[in-house]
């Protein structure tokens, strides 16, 4: 009887059957929609992460950036009155340096031990960020000019030699007493060369070579991103300049993502970064993957805790450093499309109720009858809800076959988003330090990654949208049920007769 | 049988108080037919409903066999209702977006037994007030007559001892009615039915062998029988 009577009702009120149920299918279209995009931005987010931080980290950590102790400078060149070669009145001079990052703090390489024995770590690995400066130029020849010269370390490069007892300098670039000189930087990265299941190296796609192996820990063989390679006219086979020292180039390597650099212009093995820039048991990032997706939060707060020093970041909270449209795409549908999908479903449940009350007003008579015959308040209840229920299945299934069609469309249309994140830089603190990469000595580079907009449906998606359906029926079945429990026979007929 | 035993039954309104049943002494033993007449407004109604366990009377007792309605709650009176009571109404009170069958099968629900024998009875209950061919008609393409008749068949289909018309015939035409009268009136004789209708007719006030008459909520009696 219940499923006749269910039927009947649906098929022979199919008008209030289908405002009810178009009401709820917009609802729940546009709550997938809004779901599968918001999945969809956040996997571009994912995207530009991994071309930072590598696949499948769930946790960095660093130690943000200290100020300078006095008198320190890393990133300094300096030559002494020996350096370089000098030939018809113009030295010609070279230094490369490999220093830590400005933006970097390092700290030891035991934290990785302490990492890597904390509960609920699946694997880690530790990093060392680097920049190295090359100057390359030409000078005037410091007897001729007849300055006495600086005081070795308080010299300004470059400046020209002052005139002194009236005599025109001569020689350097020009012959004319002037300077030449590049002062080159890029960003190297030191890694652990057996591990490239976490960290930088994990989201790469080798172009070029091979990628470093654990037989390459303690030589001077270096992978290069494929973008820098191109830019700076190197290739797998040739060697590059290293802090001074002569590196094989024996691969390149660029992103997975599209149209996007890589974490570091150059990789190397990091005891060797470790020996070059004189940082030896040192490291400055740690990469972790942790064992379970859904204990992220607490690993982090059981590493924050094991390593008080450092600032431990979640996927969570890198994202919030992804910038450009993608961020702006992201607090779109953060902001707009949340709040649109909670007022339409809230609309919607409010239609159904209201459509139920209606209706079980104009069924007075009816709950009345069969009141009278015998029927109890619970199978009343029942038949009221149940007709509810599968009005909402019915707008749920109109619903998501509504927002499929909306997600086919944004991926037909595919939207295009870019967005950049910063490289080896300090996440949170020491984030806004990062984000001026390209600065002379800062080794911190904004990774651009453009990506296309890609609305994923799961079966998670699904279910929240069956179970939206299903709660909004059962609210009005709840409510509309409850008022005509609450009719007394005598009343209900007494009332219409 | 039914005892009803100072029953009194008031509303209260806005402005007033509505003596609807006042201290009603009455009884009716099993298989009588009885007639309530009265004004409009006098009670017939409000009578009818604590007969048939559709409301509580505010002081006094209704005893129906050994349940004393007044004294049960709503479950159990809903229990009494769908086995022991049919009701007729005026308006007929059928489902309209159910067919003559599943109407008749809405009175079965509350009952158990399988759905095949609920449907098997429902044809059974139509055949016998001559809709057998009528099975999958809406109500709306039902003559008036037609669907006093599918009424008459819910509320038999259950097999009631009481069956409680409420103006069964007053929606109905003269020939309509003399027709809907003799066929509750074959019931009553051929089931042993205790039968009692509210009517303002005294056509089918008649037909009782016993006449109640209602006014201001108290009852007398017509036929030289006291209350």
């Amino acid at each position: 009887m219940f499923g006749t009577y269910l039927r009947r009702e649906l098929v022979n009120r199919r008008k209030q059957s289908l405002i009810i149920s178009i009401g709820m299918a917009l609802a729940i279209g546009l709550v997938i929609l809004v779901n599968s995009i918001s999945g969809g931005v956040q996997n571009a987010q994912a995207a530009v992460l991994s071309s930072v931080y590598g696949v499948g980290t769930d946790i960095t950590i660093h130690q943000a950036a200290a100020a300078p102790t006095a008198g320190a400078n890393p990133g300094r060149f300096s030559f002494g009155s020996g350096t370089g070669e000098t030939s018809g009145g113009t030295t010609t001079l070279a230094q490369s340096t490999l220093t830590t990052s400005r933006t970097e703090t390092v700290f030891a390489a035991t934290d990785l031990d302490t990492v890597k024995a904390t509960s609920g770590v699946q694997a880690a690995t530790g990093t060392l960020s680097l920049t190295n400066m090359t100057f390359n130029g030409q000078l005037p020849d410091q007897t001729q000019t007849g300055t006495t010269g600086g005081t070795e370390g308080t010299g300004t490069a470059g400046q020209p030699g002052a005139e002194a007892g009236g005599t025109r300098p001569s020689g350097g670039a020009d012959g004319a007493g002037g300077s030449s000189f590049d002062v080159d930087n890029f960003s190297v990265l030191g890694l652990d060369p057996s591990g490239a299941s976490v960290g930088p190296l994990s989201a790469v796609t080798l172009a070029t070579g091979r990628l470093l192996t654990a037989a390459d820990a303690g030589t001077d063989t270096a992978v290069l991103d494929a973008s820098y390679a191109t830019s700076a006219s190197l290739a797998t086979g040739g060697t590059i300049d290293i802090g001074g020292t002569t590196f094989t180039i024996v691969g390149t390597v660029s992103s997975s993502g599209s149209d996007s650099e890589t974490a570091s212009n150059v990789y190397i093995p990091l005891d060797v970064a470790q020996t070059l820039s004189s940082n030896a048991g040192m490291i400055s990032n740690i990469y972790v993957t942790a064992a379970s997706s859904s204990g992220v939060d607490s690993l982090a707060s059981a590493l924050q805790t094991a390593l008080p020093a450092a600032t431990v970041s979640t996927q969570a909270d890198l994202a919030s450093t992804v910038s450009g449209s993608l961020s702006t795409a992201s607090s779109l549908v953060a902001n707009l499309g949340t709040w649109l999908s909670i007022i339409v479903l809230a609309a919607a449940f409010l239609i159904a109720i209201l459509f139920t009350i209606s209706g079980v007003t104009r069924r007075t008579r009816e709950f009345g009858t069969l009141k009278a015959i015998g029927w109890s308040n619970r199978r009343i209840v029942s038949q009221v809800a149940g007709e509810s229920v599968v009005q909402g299945l019915i707008g749920g299934v109109i619903g998501i076959a509504v927002g499929l069609v909306g997600i086919l469309i944004v991926n037909i249309v595919a939207p295009t988003l870019s967005g950049s994140a910063a490289a080896t830089t300090a996440i949170g603190g020491g984030a806004s330090g990062g984000r001026s990469g390209g600065g002379f000595g800062a080794a911190a580079k904004a990774v651009a990654t453009t990506v296309t907009l890609q609305a994923p449906v799961t079966l998670g998606i699904i279910l929240v949208a069956v179970g939206l359906a299903v709660l909004g029926g059962l609210l009005a079945g709840a409510i509309g049920g409850w008022r005509a429990a609450r009719l007394r026979p005598a009343e209900a007929l007494r009332s219409v007769g | 049988m039914y005892e009803l035993t100072n029953v009194t039954k008031t509303y209260n309104t806005t402005k007033k108080k509505i003596v609807a049943l006042d201290d009603v002494t009455l009884s009716i033993p099993d298989g009588q037919m009885v007639a309530i007449q009265g004004p409009t407004g006098g009670g017939k109604s409000t009578l009818l409903q604590m007969l048939g366990a559709l409301d509580r009377p505010t002081s006094g007792d209704v005893q129906l066999g050994s349940s004393t309605l007044s004294k049960l709650g709503d479950h159990r009176l809903a229990a009494i209702r769908a086995k022991e009571v049919g009701f007729v109404f005026q308006g007929f009170n059928l489902i309209p977006t159910l067919t003559a069958l599943e109407n008749v099968e809405t009175a079965l629900a509350p009952l158990p037994g399988s759905g095949a024998d609920r449907r098997q009875r429902a044809q059974d209950a139509l055949a016998s007030v001559g809709l057998g061919d009528r099975l999958t008609h809406l109500p709306a393409e039902l003559s008036g007559g037609q669907q006093q008749r599918v009424a008459i068949a819910r509320a038999l289909v259950k097999r009631p001892d009481v069956l409680l018309a409420d103006e069964p015939t007053g929606a109905l035409d003269e020939e309509t009615r003399d027709e809907i009268m003799d066929l509750l009136e074959s019931f009553w004789r051929d089931q042993g039915l205790t039968l009692i209708i509210v009517t303002h007719d005294s056509g089918v006030a008649r037909r009782a062998e016993r006449r109640l008459h209602i006014k201001g909520g108290r009852v007398t009696e017509l036929a030289g029988q006291p209350a």
